[in-house]
């Protein structure tokens, strides 16, 4: 009975929901086929030259022949991004964790923390490249590290302090000691700051890898085929490792953003989700 | 009798700013179990610190505070009070039954006791059916008896409340002053309340506690000797009025006073 009843509704409220998630994507779908018509639609009229922009429909062609060959290196560049990613992310996690609990610690260090995250990091990865060696991915994933560790750290240090003095009176009046409302109330508390910070270090991390890989690498890798192929004048292999490189920083940003989205069903944000 | 009450203050004082800012001045106070005791003042007469030096958040600078016979800071470790704040201080990831299970998480109950209690509380402060809640699906009135439920689960015989309505409007205000004296008469606990509405001190107390800012000390106490069960008919009775005027040329007296030897002084 309930069967029939049921089944079409479900249905129905199913291809409701469809249709408005692409009412939703249909302008930012339009906007990308409509920028992608525009470029090809100029390249040729203007006659550009090909060095300077090739046309997407080149750039696609090249994207799908010379896959393999360009997914290999995205994976090669993409192991040491994460690699980066988690050391930089736990130095980040672990400092500021320590840095939160104990107060001489944090004006001791929280000044050269501020001054250090003005230094264009980038700049170090000649450097980086002599301390670990050229072909050693962990000369890419320092760099890649040293970038995600400055917003994780002070982001999560502000997650960790940013708790209503109330939230920590009303543990105390329960007889909790620091590490309970460590675990309780800081570090839950930190959460929307921390993925905020992870978010913004998955970016970090693929650019830390792919430019220190422009100072020299294994030829293996993305960073040294973009920089060889510019170099060789094929510049829609440049263009579609580049593409490459983009998917994988997307990709990584969005399996971040699900993670977010898995643990933090209780946060307000998630209100906008239902 | 000392000893067997619930709070005793002995010539308590607290300054801050290294003694340059005295916030409370000599507060001698005897609360006897099962009463319902206000402290009302303007802001700025530590009638909050007053409520948070007795649960040992924060220490007296000078004096004794005893609570359930023992020093507040044991009495905190013993976990003898509960405490309501101005905002509902619920937490986020948390749904409504295990915001108001936490304190029972922390004491170490097993999980069938703690479910048993909530669901009581839950039936105590009529939110039934909003267990699975997040605190921000509910309204201010709602997450405030959402924070008294737990501040009663563990069935403290002492209550502490820090102007736990001033936020809500004045109908949730009213209903949930009745809401509470409800509570009061069946869990048969102490209730130390600090507000700023005279007609709030007035309905709910036994005895009103009137304070004076600069240096924050109690300058009467005022017993409220209107009939229980208080309900909606108190506050239109003549007596309750007799008893707000009271309060209230209480709280305006002393800086009445004040005006007056300043002026004195002047000339």
């Amino acid at each position: 009975m309930s069967g029939y009843s049921v089944t079409p509704v479900a249905g129905e409220r199913l291809l409701g929901r469809t249709m408005r998630t692409a009412r939703e994507w249909l302008p930012a779908a339009a906007v990308l086929v409509l920028g992608l018509a525009l470029w090809e639609g100029l390249v040729a009229a203007l006659n550009v030259q090909r060095f300077l922009l090739p046309p997407p429909s080149d750039i696609i062609r090249t994207f799908w022949n010379e896959r393999a060959v360009l997914w290999g290196a995205g994976w090669y560049t993409f192991k040491e991004a994460l690699g980066g990613f988690a050391i930089g992310c736990s130095a980040g996690v672990i400092l500021a964790v320590l840095v939160g609990r104990f107060r001489l610690l944090r004006t001791a260090i929280m000044p050269y923390a501020i001054a250090a995250n003005a230094i264009p990091i980038i700049a170090f990865a000649p450097i980086t490249n002599q301390w670990f060696g050229l072909l050693n991915p962990l000369s890419k994933m320092v760099i890649a590290a040293v970038l995600c560790f400055f917003p994780v750290f002070v982001n999560t240090l502000r997650g960790l302090t940013s708790v209503h003095p109330s939230s920590i009176d009303l543990m105390r009046s329960y007889a909790a000691g620091e590490v309970t409302i460590f675990r309780r109330v800081r570090f839950p508390n930190s959460l929307p700051y921390l993925f905020a910070a992870l978010k913004v270090a998955s970016v970090l991390a693929m650019i830390g890898a792919v430019v220190g890989e422009y100072f020299g690498g294994s030829q293996e890798a993305l960073g040294v085929q973009i920089r060889n192929s510019a170099a060789l004048f094929a510049f829609e292999t440049a263009w579609a490792a580049i593409l490459v490189a983009s998917v994988l920083g997307i990709g990584f940003y969005l399996a971040i953003a699900l993670v977010e989205r898995l643990t933090m069903d209780w946060h307000p944000s998630a209100r906008a989700a239902e | 009798m000392t000893d067997a009450a619930a709070v005793s203050l002995r010539t308590v004082g607290r300054t801050f700013a290294n003694g340059e800012v005295i916030a409370l001045q000599e507060i001698d106070l005897e609360i006897e179990p099962r009463e319902f005791v206000s402290l009302i003042g303007p802001s700025g007469c530590g009638k909050s610190t007053l409520l948070r030096i007795i649960g040992d958040l924060i220490k007296p600078s000078t004096g004794e505070v005893i609570v359930n016979g023992k020093t507040a800071h044991q009495a905190r470790l013993d976990r003898d009070y509960g405490i309501v704040f101005q905002d509902a201080v619920l937490y986020d990831w948390r749904t409504v039954a295990r915001n108001i299970s936490l304190p029972l998480e922390l004491a170490g109950w097993d999980r069938g006791r703690r479910d048993a209690r909530v669901n009581e509380m839950l039936d105590l402060v009529e939110l039934t059916g909003f267990e699975k809640r997040h605190p921000w699906e509910l309204s201010g009135g709602m997450q405030q008896r959402v924070s008294i439920a737990r501040a009663l689960s563990f069935s403290p015989a002492l209550l502490l409340m820090d102007e736990p309505f001033g936020s809500l409007d004045e109908m949730t205000r009213e209903r949930l002053n009745a809401e509470l004296l409800r509570i009061w008469q069946e869990t048969q606990s102490t209730i130390v309340f600090v507000t700023h509405s005279i007609a709030e001190a007035v309905f709910l107390s036994t005895r009103v506690a009137v304070m004076s800012p600069r240096p924050g000390r109690i300058t009467e106490i005022i017993p409220i000797d209107l009939p229980q069960p208080r309900t909606n008919a108190t506050r239109e009775d003549a007596h309750f009025f007799e008893l707000v005027t009271r309060v209230r040329e209480a709280l305006h007296g002393g800086s009445g006073r004040d005006a007056e030897l300043r002026l004195a002084e002047a000339e």
